[in-house]
């Protein structure tokens, strides 16, 4: 099989991104057209780059509209990473939105997007009523 | 349209100190500026020094001004709101044979009454400035020289004119004028017209385009470019006094300066350019900046840099002040090429050209009721905590804390805007806000705020100086 | 005005400042905050990334989550907090501290306190630090400011970017420009080797094409109000090559070039700060040199990752009780930074008490060797799969790494690199 891959060119180049060491993994189509992956120092990098190469999903952070004017902007985030076909139309629909608050940390704001199981979550507590930052001066 | 018995044009330190002075009088004025505010040309990248009478013979015009000047400054500072300070002036020779210029810049002095000036021996000039390149031979010290903020000055200037009646009118680009009667109907690039008896070109570096318009004398400004770098105000290299050189035939040199506020400048440049719009600053100037203030001040080091500027002088072949009573439009007063030491003359300025509009036939009656006082903005960086505390139970503002590098409350930017200073720019020049070592790193967006809130103004509407300098160009 | 007392006043909200008043309480210790914002968290709140707290909280977080672990426990705690107030002046002397804050609501507040610990943080390096020529129009920004016009005021400051500097703030931003509908043109960094993290590079430059142009430098800004282009020069061998010089239309330039320990108030409370960190010299306990003044956090050095930050900050709260209760170390050791390390904290070392030290290296390498040595005999040695300047490395010392040395007061720990 490897003198096989040997004569062919990788069908893609990345940088395996789980850790910080970087392996750079080349991915090669085998006979039975299957995707291969090599260049990996550990199992994780193979599993990276399959994924990477197949279904590339991507942990989303933002921002969106609050009614509050003490704090005009709720971080949210993504619970898990959503594939990456998804997160134009994720961010268009969420800067389209105003939370009304109070929010707590881990709120769903967008449940199950696209279908893909992955929720919109906010990512602060933000309490409202002018005690948004949830500690007020206390001496 | 606006009628006025006086037009002034260009709110620059001419400008304005003009306007000043004829608003003791009874007579309408209007200042017209073509920036979103006052200052904001040739006057904002002013050194800020206030000269010592030496460096020009008294047979320029604009000796003499800058002689009766400098004597006005200490008035100007009791009845407006601007710092200054009398540090002096030092101008250091490098070599023996640099002494023989100090010989003459001495005899100068001299003629024109400079106070206290003073031919100094090596160890004087260490006397008065410990920091100095130990090469230095000599030198001349003038204890009436000074360091002003620039654009406090000038806001200052105007905010008086306006206490007393003056009207200003920013974004007034003049483009088009008939005569009309005896005097002017002048036109702004947007439609706004004035109609004025008297005129005076102060329009700085578009003093010969203005005059093109007004269909008077053709001459030509020169746009001639000064680079400056701004030193942290916790160098080493904080002279206590300012440092010139000996000069050359183009310039007064490249100073190290300690402003008023407690930072330093090193510079200007001196390089005749073509576009009177290019303010760009150079690698090349850089370190010639640099080389030139350590031949003065050793210790001065780039890594002390917290920001540059380039400043356009508007010069006059003849190289010297051009005030006079046009001879092709006699209800013109032209104040033309006021190069250094314009600042410094300026409040002579004032007065000169309100004897040539009497020459000319205005009649000046004094005012009974002319204020020369503007109420003074308490700054909380000036005081001692206590009287802090006073002044934030008054106004809670004051604790607010904008800017940190320089210490600027809210209070003091809330009252820049209501002054009329709605561009952050303009903020910055009123409070320092935005001028310390971070340069608004910090405190921008909070300025920002401020500004929207208070002016009712969209962000898109924001500028740094003005039209096309928008800061934001959207809302999430 | 009012006066008040306390055992120790911390200065800064932020994670360190949080984690620190939290350990000064935990020990008993009255304590109080001071922080500028109207609310804790720091610059926390404004990063909205994920990548925090994979040691702290064995998850990764976003800066906000990060920062509301440590809030909750100190709104749930009775520690004092005084928010929207500035510290003015800290003055230190036989008799104590005092801690001078204006307050909207009280005016003047001074503070008469056993003990400060400063967890200030750091301000941003500028457009004049570094010199970049040119005009001075408007769309020249920090990346931090940009973050906080984005992620905190929800303003958009540019549509055409080009962020100078490839730290992790200038590659966040650079992604975060993209996510807000903005066109990043370009990253340009000096050296020949980007100083992010190859997971940011890969998440927010190449998911996005925008090219990363190494040994480049912005050799000059262009525009009369704002922006319209920069110019960019190829350094060879360090020198720019201006006939290879090009541009780049835009109308933003975010700058993420460095940043800098914001030791103001430190140097007026006289405490001496080392060059090579910008932050307080400190000994084994995080004291600086005014006795009673503790320093740590970004304030102290810049740190890469705030679960360090908590650490530290942490660390310093418990030696700040210690201090407080008379406790101080037998003996201590000189830390001197060797070969190819950039600086050490903190600077002295304690062989009783053996904490972990934190430091940066001038190089970039791979399969490093981290040796300590101390009076020119090997005690640690460790090896380091990848080590760069932009990454903080922390070293731990065992009980057995400790038995073996033998220090008097003469001697010298020294950290190098190979």
């Amino acid at each position: 099989m490897s003198k096989t891959t040997a004569s062919k060119e990788s069908i893609r180049e990345m940088i395996c991104i789980s850790c910080p060491i970087g392996c750079h993994l080349q991915l090669f189509k085998d006979e039975n057209d299957s995707v291969v992956v090599k260049g990996n120092r550990c199992p994780r990098g193979k599993e990276y780059g399959r994924e990477e190469y197949f279904a590339p999903k991507r942990i989303v952070t933002a921002t969106c509209r609050t009614d509050s004017e003490i704090f005009p902007r709720l971080a949210v985030r993504t619970d898990h990473a959503l594939p990456k076909e998804h997160i134009d139309n994720l961010l268009s629909e969420l800067y389209q939105m105003e939370v009304h608050l109070p929010v707590k940390r881990g709120k769903v704001i967008l449940e199950d997007y696209a279908g893909t199981g992955v929720n919109l979550i906010a990512s602060i507590t933000l309490e409202g009523g002018g005690n948004e930052g949830q500690v007020r001066s206390q001496l | 349209m606006t009628k006025s018995d006086v037009a002034i044009i260009g709110a620059g330190v001419s400008g304005a100190s003009i306007a000043r002075t004829l608003s003791a009088y009874e007579l309408s004025v209007t200042l017209l500026e073509k920036e979103a505010d006052v200052s904001f040309g040739t006057s904002k990248a002013n050194s800020g020094i206030v000269h010592g009478g030496f460096h020009h013979n008294k047979k320029y015009l604009k000796t003499r001004l800058e002689i009766r000047g400098n004597l006005m400054f200490d008035r100007l500072q009791r009845e407006l709101d601007f710092p200054f300070k009398r540090c002096g002036i030092l101008v250091a020779a490098l070599k023996e044979e640099e002494m023989k210029y100090i010989d003459h810049l001495y005899s100068q002095g001299v003629e024109n009454s400079a106070i206290g000036i003073e031919m100094c021996s090596r160890e004087r000039m260490f006397e008065l400035e410990p920091k100095l390149n130990p090469d230095v031979v000599g030198g001349l010290y003038a204890p009436g020289g000074g360091i002003v903020e620039p654009y406090r000055f000038v806001f200052s200037l105007v905010e008086s004119a306006q206490k007393n009646g003056v009207e200003l009118l920013t974004g007034f680009k003049v483009s088009r004028s008939q005569p009309s009667g005896d005097g002017f109907l002048i036109e702004a690039e947007d439609g706004r017209r004035v109609q004025a008896n008297w005129v005076v070109n102060a329009a700085g570096l578009y003093a010969d385009n203005v005059s093109a318009i007004l269909g008077a004398e053709e001459f030509t400004i020169t746009p001639r470019k000064g680079e400056y770098y701004l030193l942290d105000r916790l160098t080493r290299a904080a002279p206590t006094r300012v440092l010139f050189p000996v000069p050359t035939k183009i310039s007064k040199g490249m100073l190290v300066i300690p402003t008023v506020e407690g930072t330093v400048l090193v510079g200007p440049t001196a390089d005749d350019i073509e576009d009177k719009e290019d303010l760009a600053t150079s690698a090349e100037n850089l370190d010639k900046i640099f080389d030139s203030a350590r031949k003065m001040i050793p210790t001065v080091s780039q890594n002390d840099v917290i920001t540059s500027f380039a400043g356009l002088r508007p010069a006059l072949a003849e190289g010297d002040f051009y005030i006079d009573i046009s001879k092709k439009a006699p209800h013109l007063i032209q104040v033309a090429g006021i190069q250094s030491p314009g600042l410094t003359a300026s409040p002579a300025i004032g007065e000169y050209v309100k004897d040539l509009l009497k020459k000319a036939g205005c009649r000046l009656t004094e005012k009974s009721e002319y204020d020369p006082f503007v109420e003074k903005v308490p700054r909380i960086r000036d005081l001692s905590h206590y009287d802090a505390d006073t002044l934030i139970q008054k106004n809670p503002d004051y604790a607010h804390i904008v800017c940190r590098c320089e210490e600027i409350s809210e209070a003091e930017i809330v009252e820049a805007i209501r002054r009329g200073h709605t561009t952050l720019d303009g903020v910055k020049y009123f409070t320092r806000a935005g001028m310390g070592r971070c340069q608004g790193g910090f405190c921008s967006y909070r300025i920002i705020k401020i500004l929207v809130r208070e002016t009712g103004m969209t962000y898109e509407q924001v500028t740094k100086r003005g039209a096309g300098s928008s800061l934001l160009v959207g809302r999430l | 005005m009012k006066e008040l007392e306390y055992d120790v006043v911390v200065i800064g909200g932020g994670a360190a400042g949080m984690a620190a008043a939290l350990e000064c309480r935990k020990n008993g210790l009255q304590t109080v905050i001071v922080e500028r914002e109207e609310h804790l968290g720091g610059i926390l709140l404004q990063c909205i990334h994920n990548g925090f707290g994979l040691q702290e909280f064995r998850q990764e977080l976003t800066g906000p989550e990060f920062a509301e672990e440590f809030i909750r426990q100190i709104r749930d705690s009775d520690i004092s907090v005084l928010l929207g107030t500035t510290v003015i002046d800290l003055v230190s002397d036989a008799t104590g501290k005092e801690v001078f804050c204006y307050s909207p609501e009280y005016g003047l507040v001074k503070f008469n306190a056993r003990a400060v610990v400063l967890a200030m943080g750091c301000r941003e390096r500028n457009r004049g630090n570094i010199r970049i020529p040119g005009t001075r129009p408007a769309g020249v920004y920090t990346a931090g400011l940009a973050q906080r016009l984005v992620n905190i005021e929800g303003y958009i400051p540019g549509k055409d970017v080009v962020v100078v500097g490839s730290g992790d703030i200038g590659l966040i931003m650079a992604r975060r420009m993209t996510w807000v509908g903005s066109k990043v043109h370009a990253v340009i960094e000096i050296q020949p080797y980007p100083s992010g993290l190859t997971r940011n590079i890969v998440q927010c430059l190449n998911d996005f094409e925008i090219p990363l142009y190494l040994s480049h430098v912005v050799s000059r800004i262009e525009g009369k109000e704002r922006v319209e282009k920069v110019e960019v020069t190829p350094l060879v061998n360090g020198i720019p090559d201006a006939d290879k010089a090009f541009e780049i239309p835009c109308d933003t330039l975010l700058l993420s070039v460095g940043l800098i320990p914001e030791n103001e108030l430190s140097k007026k409370a006289g405490i001496e700060l080392s060059p090579q960190t910008g932050g307080a010299l400190v000994d084994s306990t995080m004291m600086t040199s005014v006795p009673g003044i503790f320093s740590c956090g970004n304030v102290l050095h810049v740190h890469d990752l705030v679960d360090y930050v908590a650490e530290e900050a942490r660390r310093t709260g418990s030696y700040v009780a210690s201090y407080l209760k008379g406790k101080q170390p037998q003996r201590q050791v000189r830390i001197k930074a060797g070969a190819n390390v950039k600086y050490v904290n903190p600077g002295m070392f304690n062989p009783d008490k053996p904490d972990k030290l934190y430091l940066r290296t001038l190089i970039v390498k791979n399969n490093a060797r981290l040796e300590v040595k101390l009076d020119n005999r090997v005690v640690k040695s460790v090896k380091k799969n990848h080590v760069q300047p932009s990454e903080m490395i922390s070293v731990k010392f065992s009980a057995r790494d400790v038995a073996d040395m033998q220090p008097t007061s003469d001697s010298v720990m020294e950290v190098s690199v190979q």
